[in-house]
């Protein structure tokens, strides 16, 4: 067992794991962030996506002990005083979230997208999300959520 | 499913690092887990250690020195892909890194575990050969350099030796034209078959061309026959349609149920004719 410690939605925690631990397990299950969704668990469907000392990294594809020390955001951490993240806001408006397995990815992936490009074209919006797989493929309300919650509208 | 058991140690220097893989024969390296930490999830690794290089700051650079651009073997994908350097210098490297996963992969993935990695569908190793890119590896002999054409043997089998570690990656600047065609299932997926080809003009004459092709056999194919073909004459349809069919005689592709190899095979003709006649236009 190795000692990690990480900051989580600005706390920081720190738990004891196995090496082979991943990220999105530790972060699940040894610290209680629920919202990191595991699927895949091998990098092909982006639904255990958080942001890691403030880029968007798959959880699932990292070990624990790897980011001893870093810090993280997951989808728990993007709400504000009880108010949903404007991003948050627009899935909700345009129904973007359908079954909400793939939605905190999607946050996490859509976040750092509008970071980059404040006012993405809907071609850029698919092509920043096509890491992300949706299982009911509700792709088209999730691309509308994201044009309308973009800054440079 | 999970990782079995794996006993791991956190490098702080690159001799540890190299001392611990020399002590273990079967050990694996650690760096951005991008390709690793699915094998162990999959376990189709099973490594008795993984030695993690990501505190060894050593092996984290990105620089123009002598003409050519130096690459630390830990450098993660997006910091060379966003660099303005790598975009002015070796604009091929910058657009095929773009093809390299997602977002969230390239933040993660190193140059160095990429190479190491030796996907024959990866767009990485495929470039390297083509820019006749030279690596360094050291191990606990002292530190040697091998080209890149000669350090892919195989699918994920590379001239490293055990106790190696790819630490650095030499990449000649180029200029002219440039571009990436890729063939993939899912965007930014593993290539069916990618294209990575550079040319230079003078006048209409065609001085340098460089083509390597990723997914079209168990290693990068350097297509020297097409290359040669193209150099001293101009970029007629005729002579890209020549060189795109012996880019196909040169591949030796895989048939899965993704594709079969004669659709590999062809795709390779039809992305080499897309390619050349952009990095045309670019030169």
């Amino acid at each position: 067992m190795i000692t990690v410690t990480v900051t989580v939605n600005g706390r920081t925690y720190r738990a004891d794991c196995e090496p082979r631990r991943t990220l999105a397990d530790f972060l699940r299950h040894d610290l209680g962030f629920v919202g990191v969704h595991v699927g895949c668990e091998h990098g092909v469907c982006g639904s255990c996506t958080i942001t890691l000392d403030g880029a968007s990294a798959r959880s699932c594809c990292l070990l624990a002990v790897q980011v001893d020390g870093a810090e993280i955001v997951t989808v728990e951490g993007l709400a504000e005083n009880g108010e949903l993240h404007p991003l948050q806001e627009s899935f909700r408006k345009h129904h973007g979230l359908q079954c909400g397995f793939c939605t905190p990815g999607m946050l996490a992936t859509a976040m750092e997208l509008l970071e980059e490009n404040p006012d993405p074209t809907d071609a850029e919006i698919r092509q920043g999300i096509s890491g992300n797989l949706c299982r009911c493929t509700g792709y088209q309300f999730i691309v509308d959520a994201i044009r309308d919650a973009a800054p440079g509208r | 499913m999970k990782a079995a058991p794996f006993e791991y140690l956190r490098a702080s220097s690159l001799d540890e690092a190299i001392e611990a893989l020399a002590g273990t024969p079967d050990a694996r390296v650690l760096a951005g887990g991008q390709s690793l930490v699915p094998l162990l999830n999959l376990r189709q690794a099973r490594p008795p250690l993984v030695v993690d290089i990501n505190r060894v700051d050593e092996l984290s650079f990105l620089r123009k020195e002598n003409g050519r651009l130096e690459i630390g073997a830990l450098t993660r994908h997006r910091v060379v892909e966003t660099s303005a350097v790598v975009r002015s210098e070796v604009p091929l490297l910058a657009e095929a890194l773009g093809f390299v996963g997602h977002v969230a992969i390239r933040n993660r993935g190193t140059v160095g575990g990429s190479l190491a990695h030796a996907d024959p569908a990866a767009e990485l190793p495929a470039v390297m050969v083509a820019l006749d890119a030279e690596f360094s590896v050291r191990g606990p002999a002292g530190e040697r350099v091998i080209a890149a054409r000669d350090f892919f043997l195989g699918p994920h089998r590379t001239a490293l030796e055990p106790g190696e570690l790819l630490t650095r990656i030499s990449v000649p600047t180029h200029r002219g034209g440039w571009a990436v065609e890729e063939l993939s299932r899912r965007s930014r997926d593993l290539a069916l078959v990618a294209v990575f080809a550079t040319v230079t003009l003078s006048g209409e004459v065609c001085e340098t061309a460089r083509i390597a092709v990723a997914g079209a056999g168990p290693t990068p194919i350097r297509a020297t026959a097409a290359e040669e073909a193209l150099v001293g004459g101009a970029l007629t349809d005729d002579a890209i349609a020549l060189a795109a069919e012996l880019v196909a005689a040169a591949t030796d592709p895989p048939g899965d149920l993704h594709a079969p190899a004669d659709y590999r095979r062809e795709m390779a003709a039809v992305l080499t004719r897309r390619a050349i006649a952009r990095a045309e236009e670019g030169a």
